[in-house]
Parts: C-alpha cells; sequence; structure tokens
C-alpha cells in the first residue's frame, strides 16, 4: 500500500561508544544559584520544571551561590570533605585488597562520594536508610568505624556479618543503614514500607530509599512510587543517575522519559533534579527534602546527576563499553576537588592541609587494614566460626539447626 | 407440580445465606425471570430470579433468617389450577447436601435439591494439651482466623493488616469482617493491586518493628511476590547477622477451591516449605486456625499462613478460652488407629478422616495425623505413629514432584525405615495445572476413595 510506513524496532543507543570523542553536549547544566527554592509545601504542579533542570551551588570560580546555598559552615564543609576524602582512600585500598586476593570482590564509589556523603548530613539519628551497594558514605559520613567494614570484605574472624553476606552489602541497624540486598530494588519499596511504618507508630523518624537508574525499570520502584504517593510516605525517594547500568547507558532504563526525576510527575510527587557531584547542592536538596518528610508533607523524588568514574565493580572493565577518557569530559566536574576549591575559595583550607590531610587518612585507612588484617583476610587467617553458620535463621534456633551444629563439630 | 425454589449458591464455596428481603408475596403471579428475592452471604448479596412462569404459593422462609443452608427450599411456586395443598408434600424437601457438591456456580438459577452423601462434621480431637472439661464453641474457620486477628490486634498495638479488599469489603472472602471497623484504617489497611509491591511495604514495615500481617487474596498471585518473601523476608535476619529480622505473616487461601482453574488454584507448600528462615502452618481445624494464626503473628520471624478456601465456611468446635495459642511445629493426631498412618495437612485431613471410616468398616484402623505445621514439620510424631502402624500414605492436593509427600518420605526413611513394613505411598494431585471442568477436577485432587486405595495397598490389601 502507497505510503504506508513500515515499522522498525527503536533501540536507544549512547551518544558515543569506545574509540569516539566522548561528548556531554546533550547534557543541559544550569548555571549554578539560578534554579529556585521553592517552600517545603509547596504544590507538586507547581515545580514540574525542576524536575528538567539541575540544582547547583557551586559556580565555576567555587562560590556557593543562589537559594540553595548557605546551609552549612566551614567545620561542616571541612567534615564533608573529610568523609569523601575518606570514602576515596578506602576505595582505593580495597580495591588493591582485592586485586591481592584478600577478597572476592569490592564496588568503588569514585566520582560519586558527594551523594552519599552529603545526604547522610541531612538525617537525624534514628532515621533509616534503604541503600544500594554504591552509598557506603552514608556509613561513613557517620563515623561507623572503617575496621568493620573491612572485617566484613575480608570475611575474618571479626566479620560482623559473620561470614553470611557479600563484601561490601554492609548492614548496621545502629547507623540507619538497611542490610543491602543483590536483588536489586527491592529496597526500595521496603523503605516505603518502613516510612509509612513510622506514620503509623506516629514516631519521627523518615526513611530513605536508594535506587540505581538502572533498576528504576524494577517494579519494586514503581510499586514504591505508587505507595509513596497514595499514602503520603514520610521517605525521601533517591535515584542515583551514574549514566551507567554496568554497561547499559542510562536511556535503557529512563526511556522516552526526559528525566529519571519525571517518573515522579505521574504520582503527583515533588521531583528534584540536582548536580550529583556539588556537596552543597545534594545537601541542600537532601534537606529539603527531608524537612518536608519530617514535617508529614509525603514523600519527594531526587534525581541525583553523576557519573560512575570507575569500574562498576572489580569484575567490569569499562573500556568495553565507554570511552576511556570519558569520566575527563563529565561536565559536572569532581565532588572532592569542587568542594575543596570550595573551601579554599572562602579561606578555610588550603593546598598544605590538603596535602596534609589526604596522608593522615592514607594513615587511618592503612592502619584500619592492618587492624582488620590481623583477624584474616578470605584465604587466610582467621575466620568466621563455622558455629554462626546455624544462627540467625531464625530468632531462636530449631531443634534440627542445633543438631546440624552439633554434627559439625560446633 | 408444583416446583420448589431452593436456596441458590453464589459461589462454589458458598454453604449458607440469609434471605434479606423477599420481592414477592404469596399469591403473586410471576413469569420467567421475575425477581423473587434478595440473598445475602458474607461474600455478596444478589437476586433469586424464577425459572418458570407460576403462582407463589408459600414462602418458607421468613425475610431476614440468616444461615439457611444452600439447596433448602425457600419458596413453592404454584402450576396453573394448583392449590396450596400440594405444598405440604414438599415439605419434607431432602437437607442440604454438600455445597462442594453443588453443580454449577450458576447463582441466579435456583438448584434442585438432590441427595448426597452427608457432610460429616470432623469431630473436635482431643486435644492433650487443653484442660479437661474445656468448653468449646462451633466455630466456622473463616470467623476463627477473624477472631485470632482481632485478639492479637487488642493485645499489641504493632499488629497490623494490610493487602486487597481488607478494609471496606472486609476481605475477599470475609475473614476480616469487622476489624476496620474496630481498629481504624491505619491498622487495617486497603492497598493498591500490587501483590510484589504491598508485600515490599510489609516487609520494610516489619523490618521497623510493626507486626504486619500480609493478606493475598490466594497464594496463587504471591508468586509475583516471591522475591520479596524469600529473598528479603526469610533471609534478611541472617544476612544481616542477627540485625534485622522481620516478625510477619503472609496469610490467604492455598490450594484448589471449586472450578476456579489453573491459575487460582495451586498448593504452594512445598515452595515455601523448602526455605530456611520461613516458618510454615496450613490449619485444618477452626481451632488451630485460631490458635496457629495468634502464634503464627506472635512469632518474630516470617510466617507463612495457608488457609483453604472450601474450609473456611466450614465449623468446628473452638476451645473457649481467653488465649488459645498452638505452638508451631506441633502435629495433631487426628485420630488413632493402629494398621496405617495417613499424614496429611488442610483440606486433606478431611479426606484422610473419611477414608479412616472406609477403612475401619474394612477392618483396617488407620491413624490420621493432621500435620498443622509444614515447617518445621513434626518427623518425631510421624516416625512414632510409624512405629506402631509400620505404614505411612502421604495426602496432599498440590502436587507429587518435589513435594510435602516427598519430603515425609524421605523423613520416614530417615527415621523410621526399619519400622516399615512397606513403601510409603503418596496421595496427590494428578500432575497437571487444574482443569476447570467439574469432572477433570475432580479426578485431579484427592479423595477419600484415592487416600483409601494407597491405605490399602501399603496394608497389602
Amino acid at each position: 500500500m502507497a505510503g504506508e510506513t513500515r515499522l522498525s524496532l527503536h533501540v536507544p543507543e549512547p551518544e558515543v561508544r569506545p574509540g569516539d570523542t566522548p561528548d556531554f553536549s546533550n547534557v543541559a547544566i544550569d548555571r549554578a544559584g539560578t534554579i529556585r527554592r521553592p517552600e517545603i509545601d509547596v504544590v507538586p504542579e507547581e515545580i514540574r520544571d525542576l524536575a528538567f533542570s539541575i540544582i547547583r551551588v557551586l559556580n565555576r570560580d567555587a562560590e556557593a551561590v543562589g537559594p540553595w546555598s548557605g546551609l552549612l559552615d566551614a567545620d561542616e564543609l571541612r567534615d564533608g570533605l573529610r568523609h569523601m576524602m575518606t570514602l576515596r582512600a578506602f576505595d582505593a585500598r580495597m580495591m588493591l585488597a582485592q586485586r591481592q586476593g584478600k577478597t572476592s570482590f569490592y564496588m568503588q564509589h569514585l566520582g560519586e562520594e558527594a551523594v552519599a556523603c552529603a545526604f547522610r548530613k541531612a538525617l537525624a539519628p534514628g532515621d533509616m536508610n534503604f541503600p544500594t551497594y554504591r552509598q557506603a558514605g552514608l556509613l561513613i559520613a557517620d563515623d561507623y568505624p572503617l575496621v568493620e567494614m573491612m572485617n566484613q570484605i575480608f570475611s575474618n574472624e571479626r566479620d560482623p556479618l559473620k561470614g553470611r553476606q557479600l563484601p561490601i552489602m554492609y548492614s548496621s541497624r545502629a547507623h540507619g543503614f538497611f542490610s543491602i540486598s543483590g536483588n536489586l530494588a527491592t529496597q526500595f519499596v521496603q523503605a516505603v514500607g518502613w516510612a509509612m511504618a513510622s506514620a503509623i507508630k506516629h514516631d519521627s523518624k523518615i526513611a530513605a530509599a536508594w535506587i540505581g537508574d538502572g533498576s528504576t525499570a524494577e517494579s519494586d520502584f514503581h510499586a514504591g512510587l505508587v505507595f509513596a504517593s497514595t499514602y503520603k510516605a514520610p521517605v525521601v525517594l533517591n535515584i542515583v543517575n551514574n549514566q551507567w547500568a554496568i554497561s547499559t547507558f542510562q536511556g535503557i532504563a529512563r526511556g522516552g522519559a526526559g528525566t529519571f526525576a519525571a517518573r515522579g510527575h505521574g504520582f503527583a510527587i515533588p521531583a528534584l533534579r540536582v548536580d550529583g557531584n556539588d556537596y552543597l547542592a545534594v545537601h541542600a536538596v537532601a534537606r529539603w527534602a527531608v524537612e518536608r518528610a519530617r514535617a508529614n508533607l509525603g514523600p519527594t523524588l531526587v534525581e541525583y546527576v553523576t557519573y560512575r568514574a570507575g569500574a562498576h565493580s572489580t569484575s567490569d572493565d569499562p573500556t568495553a563499553y565507554r570511552p576511556q577518557t570519558e569520566s575527563d569530559s563529565w561536565p559536572l566536574g569532581d565532588p572532592v576537588m569542587r568542594l575543596k576549591a570550595h573551601l579554599i575559595r572562602i579561606g578555610a583550607w588550603s593546598e598544605e592541609r590538603h596535602a596534609q590531610a589526604e596522608a593522615e587518612i592514607a594513615d587511618t585507612v592503612v592502619a584500619a587494614q592492618r587492624e582488620a588484617e590481623r583477624h584474616g583476610t578470605l584465604h587466610a587467617g582467621g575466620h568466621p566460626s563455622p558455629r554462626d553458620m546455624f544462627e540467625g535463621v531464625y530468632a531462636e534456633m530449631p531443634p534440627h539447626l542445633r543438631r546440624q551444629r552439633q554434627r559439625a563439630g560446633y | 407440580m408444583p416446583i420448589t425454589i431452593t436456596m441458590p449458591a453464589l459461589s462454589p464455596t458458598m454453604t449458607e445465606g440469609t434471605l434479606a428481603r423477599w420481592l414477592v408475596k404469596e399469591g403473586d403471579a410471576v413469569r420467567s425471570g421475575d425477581l423473587l428475592a434478595e440473598i445475602e452471604t458474607d461474600k455478596a448479596t444478589m437476586e433469586v430470579e424464577a425459572i418458570d412462569d407460576g403462582i407463589v404459593g408459600k414462602l418458607l422462609i421468613a425475610e431476614g433468617t440468616e444461615g439457611i443452608a444452600v439447596n433448602a427450599p425457600i419458596l413453592v411456586l404454584l402450576g396453573e389450577g394448583e392449590t396450596a395443598d400440594a405444598i405440604t408434600v414438599l415439605a419434607a424437601a431432602p437437607p442440604a447436601p454438600e455445597p462442594a457438591a453443588a453443580p454449577a456456580p450458576v447463582a441466579a438459577v435456583p438448584v434442585v435439591a438432590a441427595p448426597a452423601s452427608a457432610p460429616v462434621p470432623a469431630p473436635m480431637p482431643a486435644e492433650a494439651d487443653l484442660p479437661e472439661g474445656t468448653e468449646t464453641v462451633s466455630t466456622t474457620v473463616r470467623d476463627a482466623l477473624r477472631d485470632a486477628m482481632a485478639e492479637e490486634m487488642r493485645r499489641d498495638a504493632s499488629v497490623f493488616l494490610m493487602g486487597e479488599e481488607v478494609g471496606e469489603y472486609q476481605g475477599a472472602y470475609k475473614v476480616s469482617q469487622g476489624l476496620l471497623e474496630e481498629f481504624g484504617n491505619a491498622r487495617v489497611i486497603d492497598t493498591p493491586i500490587t501483590e510484589h509491591g504491598f508485600t515490599g511495604l510489609g516487609v520494610g514495615a516489619a523490618f521497623s518493628g510493626l507486626k504486619p500481617i500480609v493478606e493475598f487474596m490466594t497464594f496463587n498471585f504471591a508468586m509475583q511476590a516471591m522475591d520479596q518473601i524469600i529473598n528479603s523476608a526469610a533471609k534478611t535476619l541472617y544476612m544481616s547477622g542477627g540485625q534485622m529480622g522481620a516478625s510477619i505473616v503472609f496469610r490467604g487461601p492455598n490450594g484448589a477451591a471449586s472450578r476456579v482453574a489453573a491459575q487460582h488454584s495451586q498448593c504452594y507448600a512445598s515452595w515455601y516449605a523448602h526455605c530456611p528462615g520461613l516458618k510454615v502452618v496450613s490449619p485444618y481445624t477452626a481451632a488451630d486456625a485460631k490458635g496457629l494464626l495468634k502464634a503464627a503473628i506472635r512469632d518474630p520471624n516470617p510466617v507463612i499462613f495457608l488457609e483453604n478456601e472450601i474450609l473456611y465456611g466450614r465449623s468446628f468446635e473452638v476451645p473457649v478460652l481467653d488465649d488459645h495459642v498452638v505452638p508451631i511445629g506441633r502435629a495433631r493426631i487426628a485420630r488413632t488407629g493402629g494398621d496405617v498412618t495417613i499424614v496429611a495437612f488442610s483440606i486433606c485431613v478431611g479426606h484422610a478422616m473419611d477414608a479412616a471410616e472406609l477403612l475401619a468398616a474394612e477392618g483396617i484402623e488407620a491413624e490420621v495425623i493432621d500435620l498443622r505445621s509444614l515447617r518445621p514439620l513434626d518427623v518425631e510424631t510421624i516416625a512414632a505413629s510409624i512405629r506402631k502402624t509400620n505404614r505411612c500414605v502421604s495426602v496432599e492436593e498440590g502436587w507429587p514432584a518435589c513435594g510435602i509427600g516427598a519430603e515425609i518420605a524421605a523423613s520416614v526413611m530417615e527415621h523410621a525405615f526399619d519400622d516399615l513394613d512397606a513403601p510409603v505411598v503418596r496421595v496427590s494431585g494428578e500432575d497437571v495445572p487444574l482443569p476447570y471442568a467439574a469432572n477433570l477436577e475432580r479426578l485431579a485432587l484427592p479423595d477419600p476413595e484415592r487416600v483409601a486405595e494407597a491405605a490399602r495397598r501399603v496394608c497389602y490389601r
């Protein structure tokens, strides 16, 4: 038939592949300080545009500008810098430890340190995060002991999770860090349930849900939005868009939607998009969303625009699917460098102090590693006790497990 | 010949209903299709239509009468020239047959009463744990479940119920009757339709320290929630090094009802019983339904509570106690006997009891074990029985491969092999998705005769 369209399948493709010149010209970046800061009780319909812009505080001259600035003093900013630097140093040591066979697996945060470190400082004690595997910054910014993290990574005799869980899948109720699930996205709707439970109890605690760009395709994400919307759950719904789900670029999960934040619109959930490499912007937006939840105004969806500068995990080689120099071209820069430059700009930091801090942090991480290795690594030294293998299946040990444990000689 | 209009069955599992309102009076002429009455059950309201022309001769049941058995006569329609004298003959109409045997679920067409084997109300077994002389009251499984939830919700403010239709509608099978009224909409929560979603929600709430009861309209729909149930609810206590567990109950009907075909009839007992971290119970009697549900709600672990739609309307004696709790993990000897042990759970306990009657007539004394709990499985009670009978038959509605019967057979080999005089025989559902047609459905599911036949086999009779 004349003029009939022959159908063809649309498969989104990233702008560039290995060998191409990195190009982020399609990422529209708003100038720092230009995006308005609405009242926390704003009607969601009035801020639909904020799901398509990028809230930024630090400008090119490393100044904090605009309505989202001014929330943190110099001490708090120095703390933030130290947390990010610690996470980066920790990652570097653990990547090496994995290469040396001291653990089987590791996932680093390179380039994304600001997201979890800054978010953590907006929460109060008793609030609960339901994180993914790339939010160890929540623990470090809450002063969780590095040696405990390493004990788990090395699966040694002091492993707080007793050799039962993968490295980096931390769990700490006391630090508001829910046990990480390897099945992606399950935690997202659980966070909403936790938040609803807090509301049922008339408590004042709130929850934070975390998910990556790729996992927003899971039904847990969509169910989470339904429940958060219907029951106005006191929860902050965080999407960390680091551009890459292993080798799958973010356009595959995002589909035709302009941004991930825009997913909130159909649910009338206020949705903000923020520069994930800007410690001040992340913190300011997190605080806005946390205040809303705390004031019983319901959920907020936040998309952190960032870039996974490293490999997905120690099992991944990103040069196979993206240009090697792509991370250098990422237009939002490096979170550590940006905060450092800002602190220097306001006279609260210097190159000398930075070098000194780097050395101190390196010492701290190395000392923690020595301490952890005294208790064993994956294939050497102390191991978790087989005695513990049968604990924790049930709240109380049933007789058949007790018999199994006895047969095992413990 | 006058025509008797009987109490219609609105669904295959309906056993009785209320005659809410007569829409005709004696002496009225009615035509086929005219509305005669409004019938209410605990699930729905509907109208009864006349199937023939005639004159309303007598209304046999007063308006507002509750508990009218399906197929009981409710109205006599007189043909042309007939008088009310003919009616007395019909007053002695046969009693209501077993509702599950009611032909088709065509609700609006009154079903003519047909003789059928009378239902044998399961006798309340001697409960060893109950004090001598404990008073009992006849209660449906449905009400027993509701009572258990209500009692636990009164006792513990952290218990709440959530699921599809649990609030305003009072439960898809009316199990949550009155709970919304008593506890309000923050503790009886109607959820959007996403089993995966609201299961994850409940698991999250449990991690916060609340004790959710998550109702599935049927466990068939819980398939999409498996990830949350197994990967999160069952494993997180272990994976978190004991820091975070989920005290949560997942409950709802499991297995076949009547005429609901492949996607609404599956028994999931073996799926859940396979998984460490879960406890799995599946009661038969109302007393156990109540006592085990109370135990499940109090349990600090995730508990899968498998109910049965056909049993909801059945009545059993329930002890009148302030706090009737049945421990999870202990089977019940439903009938004692020395010749063969029949192990069953849920509705199949009824089949086993009926089979035991058939066998008794042939001189075979069967011991019937109602497992009640599937994880942990009370192997000790099974083994002790086999030491006495030396023979074992397992009964379940589920499929045979990797089923509860397979687990029982293996456990018996491990714990009572030397006491066996015959191989264990499994009675199970046929290894096909459950068909819809009534005759095929009947063929696909265990029944008393099949259980009795298996017992004869292990007794070499």
